[in-house]
């Protein structure tokens, strides 16, 4: 490996001679592209909670898998996904739980630390394996393998497709969940399908920035798109932009640092996130944007032609 | 070896148990931070601030790791961070409905510190980086020396007295903030020197059971204690109660067998203990029961 150079496009090539750096910017492109946009989704819903516990229910699957040899992305996937019917089943839906019910709460507070013991116990139980920790919690470039990546293109695209097809009444159900539901759409089943979505972006999430940084691109790069545009689209396409951004440089400055990835993306994401609201203080304005809801109308006539004559 | 505990018989295992120095260190220290987190993690259930709890237990792996990459004892960082953090949330939390997006990206970042400072601590040439960090993620009990868990037990007291003189305005004002700032309680102060008390609590729990397993003793055994009594002064016995059976039983089981790590037997008895006390109120509302009889206390008898 040679130094940093100011020549940006040697540096490039330099990074992209390695092969597992090559496996760790097309993973982390995939995951970002999947991040940025289920993550728009969920900072909308408000359900960034549920989003860490999914993580950290996925980390003692990961253990486990390291533990009895399995692919590390199967346990992450397997139990990412377990956990979003878990929380589907809710009564809240694992919606806005940081606060309100505060009984709740703590259930969820349980759950995540019986996890993260779990987790604990499987790493300590494949002994010499306290190196590994430190990547599952917190991220590693290094171990991400060819198999690794189809798995991750795979599941990105699946979810991908679900969300374009879901999109537009998932999006009418989030902003204006009660004219939503008179108008005869799903809520509840839209719930359930965007939370196993979710399931899938923070499995996949979980394998870049480790899975107590799922937050650096599900919720950074989305949050910053939220206050800077109130258009959906404008802002789907911004958050994803932003998301893919911040993981190409953090792999990048992590390549050519001693330090790891999950403190560059997390200062990345956060740094994006605070130029977003230090510009929007400039403007004179506070807070997120009031993301404007699609056009009524037409959400009922995709889901339901026969309705609309 | 799958029971060094239970070979010996029951009595004589328990005569050897307590023979260890040490696991009197562990237990002294446990006990102690487990009455301490049963009896704050009952107000932080009550008032609603879980995802407040996680926050600190995310700043105290980073104040930990940052006093360990300086050179500094580890305790050092652990409680400055805390305290700091904790009187930071007190002071900001009268606008309570923060964002929880803000909330998730604040949060992250300073986890992602602690990786940066996992790092120079690393850097600096110490063996055992994944060590220290399980360490102090996951905690390490039985690891604790004498004069570790003589201080543990000092500062849980210390702590404790403090709750003493707040606890019954406290009460009152986590339960009814309205009628409580009307009759001259000084909700604001009061709720910041209770978020200084939790970070304080969350430095002594991350030594035991570490910063990402804290709510095993801050959020579970109060929440079970909620699910059985209504009455506060029985549910604060109650949530101390469970922590400390959970501390117990958690060292005597990975002290009967090894491999388990003792603040996974903690945590996993917690949960057990939260899931009992669930189904157990649960049974009772299907037998006609209501479930409004137990969980929040009534404000209207505290303001006699």
């Amino acid at each position: 490996m040679t130094g940093f150079s100011w020549n940006l496009i040697a540096d490039v090539r330099d990074i992209l001679s390695y092969h597992f750096m090559l496996n760790a910017m097309r993973a982390g492109t995939i995951v970002a592209v999947v991040c940025g946009t289920v993550g728009y989704f969920m900072v909308l819903r408000r359900q960034s909670f549920a989003g860490h516990t999914m993580a950290v229910v996925g980390f003692p699957g990961a253990a486990a898998a390291a533990w009895l040899g399995v692919n590390t992305g199967a346990g992450y996937f397997g139990c990412c996904l377990l956990a979003a019917l878990a929380i589907a089943a809710l009564p809240g839906g694992g919606r806005a739980a940081g606060r309100g019910n505060s009984e709740e709460s703590a259930a969820i507070g349980t759950l995540q630390g019986f996890a993260l013991a779990c987790g604990f116990l499987f790493v300590s139980l494949y002994q010499g394996f306290l190196s590994g920790l430190t990547g599952l919690l917190f991220g590693s470039i290094t171990g991400i393998t060819d198999g690794q990546v189809l798995m991750l293109l795979a599941a990105g695209l699946v979810c991908l497709a679900a969300l374009a097809m879901i999109g537009r009444p998932l999006l009418f159900a989030t902003l204006d969940t009660d004219v939503a539901r008179a108008r005869g759409l799903p809520v509840r089943l839209l719930s359930t399908g965007f939370l196993l979505l979710l399931g899938i972006a923070v499995a996949g999430a979980s394998q870049v920035t480790g899975s107590l940084l799922v937050f650096a691109l599900l919720v950074a790069p989305a949050a910053t798109a939220v206050r800077l545009t109130a258009r959906p689209g404008f802002g789907l396409l911004l958050s994803v932009a932003i998301a893919v951004l911040v993981t190409w440089l953090a792999e990048g400055i992590a390549f050519f640092s001693p330090y790891q990835i999950g403190f560059w993306v997390t200062s990345l994401g956060f740094g994006a996130f605070g130029l977003a609201v230090a510009g929007q203080w400039l403007a004179g304005r506070r807070g997120p944007a009031e993301v404007e809801p699609p056009h009524a109308k037409t959400e009922v006539e995709t889901l339901h032609p026969e309705r609309s004559g | 070896m799958t029971g060094r505990l239970l070979a010996a018989g029951p009595i004589t295992g328990l005569g050897h148990l307590l023979g260890q120095p040490f696991l009197q260190h562990a237990l002294l220290a446990g006990t102690a931070i487990a009455v301490l987190s049963g009896l704050i993690g009952y107000f932080v259930v009550l008032r609603g601030q879980v995802f407040a709890g996680d926050a600190l237990s995310h700043v105290a792996y980073t104040g930990a790791l940052a006093a360990l990459a300086a050179g500094l004892d580890l305790r050092f960082g652990l409680f400055a961070a805390t305290v700091l953090i904790g009187l930071l949330l007190g002071v900001l939390g009268g606008q309570a409905a923060t964002d929880d997006a803000v909330t998730g990206v604040v949060f992250a970042w300073v986890l992602g510190l602690g990786v940066l400072f996992l790092s120079l601590y690393t850097a600096r040439g110490s063996t055992s980086n994944g060590a220290a960090s399980a360490r102090v993620l996951f905690g390490s009990i039985l690891g604790i020396s004498g004069s570790a868990a003589a201080a543990a037990v000092g500062i849980a007291a210390g702590l404790l007295a403090v709750l003493a003189v707040i606890g019954r305005p406290l009460l009152f004002a986590s339960l009814d903030p309205q009628v409580a700032r009307a009759r001259g309680v000084p909700v604001r102060m009061l709720a910041a020197v209770f978020m200084v008390l939790v970070g304080a609590t969350a430095a002594e729990a991350s030594q035991a059971i570490g910063a990402l397993l804290l709510f095993g003793l801050l959020a579970a055994p109060p929440a079970a204690a909620l699910r059985l009594t209504s009455r506060p002064g029985r549910a604060l016995a109650l949530s101390a109660g469970l922590a400390v059976t959970a501390v117990w039983l958690g060292i005597a089981a990975s002290y009967a067998w090894p491999r388990l790590p003792a603040s996974f037997s903690i945590m996993s008895i917690s949960t057990a203990e939260y899931l009992l006390a669930a189904g157990w109120s649960l049974a009772r509302h299907r037998a006609g029961r209501p479930y409004e009889q137990t969980g929040r206390p009534a404000a209207r008898a505290l303001s006699r």
